[in-house]
């Protein structure tokens, strides 16, 4: 058989090495067989220190190629904009060394965190190995596609061999829904995206190991709402797949997300989505002097919203959106990006203000409409936060600094 | 991936952590500004966590922790996370470092007692 071949080194040291860490895996969740996946979405790509490098570089040294199609995570740094980088060089060097290392394995640079904004995505059932935990929660919910909860280091080697553990959210019956939250506000606008963001955040600490059932959801939510809610939910918990009864394609109806299985039911009221608010903010909204969006990637309809928001204005305080080059590349067609540009907008691809040193280290109080942003950041940079509605974000960004 | 329970200091906590994030690979520090723990380390400790939450990005920042010498000695957890167990399981390949990653929902309560609600 193919697998123990390539364990016993029959195509080279690299593609063992990525052999055994997939059976590692397969014997560490107790699954009996592996399956082939049909594409790859890596995360590995992300410099965090020597590790990663050394990894990469022993696959790629050792021969390992991908064998199925394989999209790039965001980088610790802006390829297109290197002049937005403000970190230390000898640690540029390195991550760009990292990331050759993932291209000559034949991966896409497409150096994203929302892969499934590229033209070609995974269909209903399709098994795939991803990683990026808002991209997981986003292939398994919304695309009705299949990948575990995979890590940095599994999912290039899920790529070099096309196989994966036959385990987790592969298997139909660990995608039922495990507890149903209701959600029932009164006060709250659920066409905003501080409504995702919130809902997110209490989802992530509700579910614990469970697939939740969201109901209660308008017909009208928009992927990028549910980009928001997962990315959230993903953050605070473990979430990697979410139904939303009537909208995501394994949930048609409850009994569907359930298969027809009694379960707890909790309700989502205000109080809990405004308790979100208030633990994801640290800072004041009088203090905020920038604004960052796009965690997950701003997606091209997202820019139609915000260009909406910012209607000709002009933003005072300094305002970040990240984006994949893809992205970038639909507004260049569309002359959004001068536009935007004209009115004060940074736009920042292929990485993320969360992670990597763009910000001026004169900004101490950042106001985001991401949950995501909002949860990391400030361990990451040592900023405030303060998560608020994409409207009030421009609004704040136009009005400048208070008192000034 | 291992039966016994393993030896040593334990640390554990109630609620569970990221590593990308959440723990400073430079002394094993906990540093999730949300996490009731922030502030103590991982480093040699025997960690245990009900499951892992967050980042794909924590393989990495846990096996470059044990490149370092500052993860835990072993991790003990009720369900697998598949995150954690493929950084430990890198960081052995590529340093030779052995935490152990231990996954079973009855030594987790035996080792926890009753008191864990999280």
């Amino acid at each position: 058989m193919r697998d123990k071949a390539r364990l016993a080194g029959s195509e080279g040291p690299g593609v063992a090495l990525a052999m055994r860490v997939v059976t590692g895996m397969g014997e560490a969740v107790g699954a009996t067989s592996l399956l082939d996946v049909t594409g790859a979405h890596v995360d590995s790509c992300l410099y965090h220190g020597r590790a990663g490098l050394d990894f990469a570089l022993r696959l790629a040294e050792g021969g390992a190629m991908v064998s199925v199609p394989t999209t790039l995570n965001i980088t610790s740094l802006d390829l297109l904009h290197p002049e937005l980088y403000r970190g230390d060089g000898n640690e540029a060097a390195a991550a760009r060394r990292q990331l050759e290392a993932y291209e000559a394995m034949g991966c896409r640079p497409t150096w994203t965190c929302a892969p499934y904004q590229l033209e070609a995505r995974p269909g209903l059932g399709e098994h795939i190995a991803w990683a990026e935990s808002n991209a997981i929660v986003f292939a398994n919910s919304v695309l009705g596609a299949r990948t575990g909860r995979y890590g940095d280091f599994f999912d290039i080697c899920a790529a070099v061999t096309g196989r994966v553990p036959a385990a987790g959210l592969h298997l139909d019956w660990n995608r039922l829904g495990g507890v149903v939250l209701s959600v029932e506000p009164r006060r709250w606008d659920m066409s905003t995206s501080l409504f995702y963001a919130a809902l997110g955040h209490v989802v992530g600490g509700r579910a614990g190991a469970l697939v939740p059932v969201i109901q209660g959801l308008p017909a009208k939510t928009t992927e990028d709402h549910l980009k928001a809610l997962g990315a959230a939910a993903a953050s605070s918990g473990s979430v990697a797949m979410f139904h939303a009864v009537g909208i995501t394609p394994e949930a048609p109806t409850l009994e569907a997300a359930t298969g027809g299985r009694p379960l707890p039911t909790e309700q989502i009221t205000d109080e809990h989505l405004d308790a979100a608010v208030r633990e994801l903010s640290t800072g004041s909204a009088a203090n905020v002097d920038a604004v960052c969006l796009g965690t997950p990637h701003f997606s091209l309809a997202e820019f139609g919203r915000l260009r909406q928001a910012l209607a000709g204005r002009r933003a005072a305080l300094p305002l970040y959106v990240n984006t994949g080059r893809g992205v970038l590349g639909d507004l260049q067609a569309r002359g959004w990006d001068e536009e935007l540009s004209a009115l004060g907008v940074t736009i920042v691809t292929d990485t993320c203000t969360y992670l990597t040193p763009i910000l001026a280290d004169a900004i101490r109080t950042v106001m985001t409409d991401s949950g995501k942003w909002a949860f990391y950041a400030p361990a990451n940079l040592g900023v405030d936060v303060v998560l608020a509605d994409l409207d009030m974000c421009v609004n704040r960004a136009v009005a400048g600094r208070v008192g000034s | 991936m291992t039966a016994e329970v393993p030896e040593g200091p334990r640390l554990v906590l109630t609620q569970p952590l990221s590593f990308w994030g959440g723990v400073d690979p430079t002394d094993g520090s906990i540093i999730d500004t949300h996490h009731p723990q922030r502030g103590e380390s991982v480093r040699a400790m025997v960690l245990v966590m009900r499951r892992g939450r967050g980042s794909s990005s924590s393989a990495t920042v846990l096996a470059e922790c044990l490149r370092l010498g500052t993860g835990p000695a072993a991790i003990v957890m009720e369900e697998i996370d598949e995150v954690l167990a493929v950084g430990a399981l890198v960081a052995k390949e590529l340093y030779g470092v052995d935490c152990p990653v231990l996954a079973d929902p009855v030594v987790f309560r035996e080792v926890v007692g009753p008191s864990l609600d999280s």
